[in-house]
């Protein structure tokens, strides 16, 4: 379990930042297995969260515990970060090695597991992901969701708990976007991860169990999807974006029409919309 | 252009040349490229050449391809030629255009063998750029120096800049491109005026280059730091190497072939 208690952070001083806090008393629990998502628009703080989860970060006020393991503690950084992987948003800037399979396995090499183990990982990871087939490629050559599944995959084995991933599709075509996405799809619902999604596509926040949205530091809303894009007026007010589905339930509403405001997914919205007719 | 330059490129295949334990490979090509300075004679250079062209087929590799990696560095093997045919001092051979400029046999002689030796020089280390992996290269490499870690060589550090550096060089190709078509788009020219005004329009390619590079560099070492690097200690890897019997056998063979080249420009014979 993830427990976040009362975080606070600011950026040290001399910077920009000095006086404002990126992140103002933050409180969170993330049961294992579950997906949780994060939505905020640009400087809300969710990057600067989640670096707080494998201890990029160190939280200025408040505790972050890992399984209770504190981030703070510096001797339990490397048992943290095995345990937190952490996907980020440029596929580019995190694959270190030329070809795909040194890649997945720079994670446990620098744990120094042993070789044979060492295969068996990444050969699992690259099936997980879905790119055991392209293992001897060098990663230039891949589209950006293949990039951004073998950095998925080179998270996956670390064998983490928990999966971070930092806006994964924000610099993706809509094809890498779909690929990465059912990827993390599969791992939390096939190999039971715990997933954390930050994102600012509201289509992907509503695949999570839970949503939590951030505005100036601060968690100002959370519920399941349902219950967080209800507010959909709350939402544009803070600048975000509620998905197509709703968008088109309340247009429906305001053009007189007698409809639940509460479809997330295309078929709630399909079955909505048939009642109608 | 960048694109023809075979030198340092690697050229997949599977033959015993490319399967060959990379610190052994490294290994023979520094004896070889030492070697090289120290056959006298055409005979020795003759042995040397029968031995990089039967590798050469060995691994399977068209001689011209290799030969190709000789063309970036046409103008400074001619311009060496030049200098030792004309700056040699000895008998006169002839004088270029009635001028006090005169070339010697002695020159012309010291010519050929700087000649013989550069293009040996590029053409057998090639050799072993083409036929190891970067991977196999830069591992190669690490395990050689490792013996050296107790008097402080950075062993790991020196092969891990090696492959990151070979790990993002398509990927700062790619975005070169992209600045240079994002310039041009504004207008900038980098075709026309003399070599001063062509460097100097390269400054708007290269500060964003640079930027780039930078920003990427950090990124780049916090997703290691997330996947718990911490330098080379305790580190184990996925792909161990192997010296075979018939790897050490064929270094072997390599090593006579090489050391008698050697000996038969001191023996005299031609």
């Amino acid at each position: 379990m993830i427990q976040v208690e009362n975080l606070t952070y600011r950026y040290p001083k001399g910077d920009d930042h000095a006086q404002t806090y990126v992140l103002d008393g933050i409180d969170i629990k993330i049961q294992p297995g579950e997906f949780v998502a994060v939505v905020g628009h640009n400087g809300s703080g969710k990057s600067t969260l989640a670096k707080h989860f494998n201890g990029i970060l160190l939280p200025a006020g408040g505790k972050v515990y890992i399984d209770s393991l504190d981030t703070a503690d510096r001797a339990l950084l490397f048992e943290i970060r095995r345990r937190v992987g952490m996907v980020f948003q440029n596929p580019d800037n995190q694959i270190v090695a030329t070809i795909v399979e040194e890649d997945v396995a720079f994670a446990p090499e620098n744990l120094g597991v042993a070789p044979e183990e060492i295969r068996r990982r990444v050969d699992w990871a690259l099936k997980a992901v879905g790119m055991y087939d392209k293992r001897m490629h060098a990663p230039h050559l891949l589209s950006g969701g293949q990039k951004q599944r073998v950095a998925i995959a080179g998270v996956l084995a670390m064998t983490p708990a928990y999966i971070v991933l930092d806006e994964p599709t924000a610099m993706l075509d809509p094809v890498g976007r779909r690929e990465v996405l059912d990827t993390v799809l599969k791992l939390n619902r096939q190999e039971h991860m715990t997933v954390i999604l930050i994102t600012h596509f509201m289509e992907e926040a509503a695949l999570a169990d839970r949503v939590l949205v951030m505005q100036d530091g601060r968690i100002c809303m959370q519920g399941t999807p349902k219950e967080v894009f209800v507010q959909a007026r709350a939402l544009k007010s803070m600048g975000l974006d509620v998905p197509q589905t709703i968008e088109l339930m309340y247009a429906l509403k305001a053009a007189g029409l007698n409809v639940a405001l509460d479809t997330v997914t295309a078929e709630e919205c399909a079955e909505e919309i048939m009642k109608l007719i | 252009m960048l694109k023809d330059i075979t030198l340092g490129q690697y050229y997949p295949g599977n033959s015993p040349v490319h399967r060959m334990d990379p610190r052994l490979k490294i290994l023979l090509t520094v004896l070889y490229a030492t070697l090289l300075f120290f056959i006298k004679g055409f005979l020795g250079y003759g042995v040397v050449f029968i031995f990089t062209v039967g590798v050469i087929g060995l691994a399977g590799i068209p001689v011209p391809y290799v030969v190709r990696g000789l063309r970036p560095l046409f103008f400074v093997i001619v311009f060496t030629a030049a200098i030792n045919i004309f700056m040699t001092p000895g008998r006169t051979a002839f004088r270029l255009f009635d001028t006090p400029i005169a070339a010697t046999h002695e020159g012309i002689y010291m010519a050929v063998y700087m000649v013989l030796r550069l293009s040996f020089l590029v053409v057998g280390t090639s050799v072993l750029t083409l036929t190891s992996s970067p991977v196999a290269l830069t591992d190669g490499l690490e395990r050689l120096l490792g013996p050296f870690k107790k008097i402080g060589v950075p062993a790991h550090e020196i092969a891990m800049m090696m492959s990151i550096a070979i790990r993002f060089i398509p990927t700062l190709m790619e975005e070169t491109q992209k600045i240079i078509k994002a310039q041009k788009a504004r207008g900038a020219d980098f075709e026309s005026g003399n070599i001063f005004r062509r460097a100097k329009a390269l400054t708007p390619i290269l500060v964003p280059l640079f930027m780039g590079a930078f920003r990427r560099a950090d990124e780049l070492a916090l997703a290691m730091e997330s996947r718990c690097y911490n330098g080379g200690e305790n580190r184990t890897r996925l792909k161990q190497m192997h010296m075979t019997l018939s790897d050490c056998l064929s270094a072997a063979i390599a090593a006579l072939v090489l050391a008698a080249a050697v000996t038969v420009g001191y023996m005299g014979i031609l």
